[in-house]
């Protein structure tokens, strides 16, 4: 059973929906039990870093979120500003990040980019994996889509397992261990997102 | 390779989706998701002026189906209905006669949901002297505000992107409007979606590159009419949407 982390924010029935149409078992929880028990965890978010971050703190699942993560090392699915949360900071805001996964979330330098690329990056995007990422084992040219204006900076490169590009080359998918996370949609990706999901409940 | 969003849009009543009596049906929907469109908007375009709220059994079914992002409009007039639509599995949310009655509520859906989840769908037509209009309640009333004032006003309270739809265009295979588009597009920086009167990819093309549209969408291409109220469903492929669009754009 995965548990798709309910704290208030994000889009949880999309992500149900298609759990649902791959045959995945899943449960919408705010309970602390149910997380204990979980085989694996979805993190989703949408919205304000610093709005994200705090609900998910008062979260009453919190502190065995925590332990099952680092301790339990439960896999765990960050997705879009659930794949920011696990880093250290984000420029979008004060509060702190997850810190799980070193690095930080900085916005598209519009400086950098070509006049006519808007930001947010919203829309369907290539997404380049690296070899034998688990994550996207069996997905032929790879496409999903995004919708941020903030990507997620790794400060160790070996937790980069995918880019893409926007103007310039960007992290869109992240591991260290057990600890996942991708900047795009997965549940709105058609069978991309579909396998994507296969895989992470796949996961040994 | 830079991919552009190509958008159906899907007209529905309170009695169905519109085009033919046996389009109606919902199921429709998943021929869209079994294409796998960019992108799927759909909008009740008689709910504002028959006072209905959003059907959310008919949201949520349809959001079932459907595994791209979704745009929802019609009859929403209050940030609690946002809310259901999105919390229904939507994310994006279309906004044309409230966003005219009541800009505030851009600001209010915008300030939870993000500045992406609000669409507005901007319906213009030229008038004799080709000054172009706002209109609402499905394209039968001008209201007394210029165009361009009104989308930067929209953009200003948080909207995230624009609808264009060039009523006179739509429906007729004539291409896009190009002039309102490029008005539209120099006057805002938020993507601005072209529709209405798009007959292929070239069109596609020209109101990206001559428009500087962000994204195009269509609803009869999309939805043929046939005799005897047949209806085909068509969408162009992933191989000739990148050779015939995405290839040619810089």
């Amino acid at each position: 059973m995965i548990v798709i982390l309910d704290y208030g924010v994000g889009n949880i029935v999309s992500i149900r929906n298609m759990l649902k149409k791959v045959g995945v078992e899943s449960l919408v929880s705010s309970d602390p039990k149910e997380v204990k028990k979980a085989e694996k965890l979805i993190l989703p978010g949408v919205g304000h870093f610093d709005y994200c971050m705090s609900q998910i703190r008062r979260a009453p699942y919190f502190e065995e979120l925590s332990y099952q993560v680092l301790e339990n090392k439960k896999p765990i699915l960050g997705v879009c500003a659930g794949c920011q949360m696990l880093f250290d900071r984000s420029e979008e805001g004060k509060e702190a990040g997850l810190g799980w996964i070193s690095g930080e979330v900085i916005e598209f330098d519009r400086n950098l980019m070509p006049a006519n690329l808007k930001v947010p990056h919203m829309g369907w995007t290539d997404v380049y994996p690296k070899a034998n990422t688990p994550l996207f084992a069996g997905i032929e040219k790879p496409r999903f889509y995004f919708v941020h204006s903030f990507y997620v900076r790794c400060g160790n490169p070996d937790t980069i397992t995918s880019e893409s590009e926007y103007g310039f080359r960007f992290t869109a998918s992240v591991q260290k261990g057990n600890i996942y996370g991708v900047q795009f949609h997965p549940e709105k990706s058609h069978q991309f997102g579909m396998k994507l999901y296969k895989n992470f409940a796949e996961l040994g | 390779m830079k991919r552009v969003r190509v958008i159906p849009v899907l007209l529905m009543t309170s009695s169905g989706l519109v085009k033919s009596k046996k389009f109606k049906d919902y199921k429709y929907v998943r021929i869209f998701n079994d294409k796998q469109v960019d992108e799927l908007a759909i909008i009740d375009i008689t709910a504002s002026k028959e006072k209905r709220t959003p059907d959310l059994k008919r949201i949520s079914e349809i959001a079932q189906e459907a595994f791209m992002p979704l745009a929802y409009g019609g009859g929403i007039t209050s940030l609690q209905q946002a809310k259901e639509i999105m919390y229904n599995g939507i994310e994006k949310i279309i906004l044309n006669k409230s966003a005219v009655a009541n800009p505030v509520l851009i600001e209010e859906i915008a300030g939870q949901f993000g500045s992406q989840s609000v669409v507005i769908s901007v319906d213009v037509k030229k008038n004799l002297f080709g000054k172009y209009g706002v209109y609402i309640d499905n394209g039968t009333r001008r209201i007394d505000i210029d165009v361009f004032d009104y989308v930067r006003k929209c953009e200003d309270h948080g909207a995230g992107e624009v609808l264009l739809t060039a009523i006179e265009n739509d429906g007729t295979y004539s291409g896009y409007d190009l002039d309102i588009i490029r008005k539209i597009t120099s006057c805002v920086s938020i993507p601005v979606i072209a529709n209405g009167g798009a007959s292929g990819i070239a069109d596609f093309k020209i109101a990206i590159l001559d428009g500087g549209a962000s994204a195009v969408s269509a609803g009869s291409m999309f939805v043929f009419q046939r005799p005897h109220n047949a209806v085909l469903i068509s969408y162009p492929s992933v191989e000739q949407l990148e050779t015939r669009l995405y290839n040619q754009l810089p």
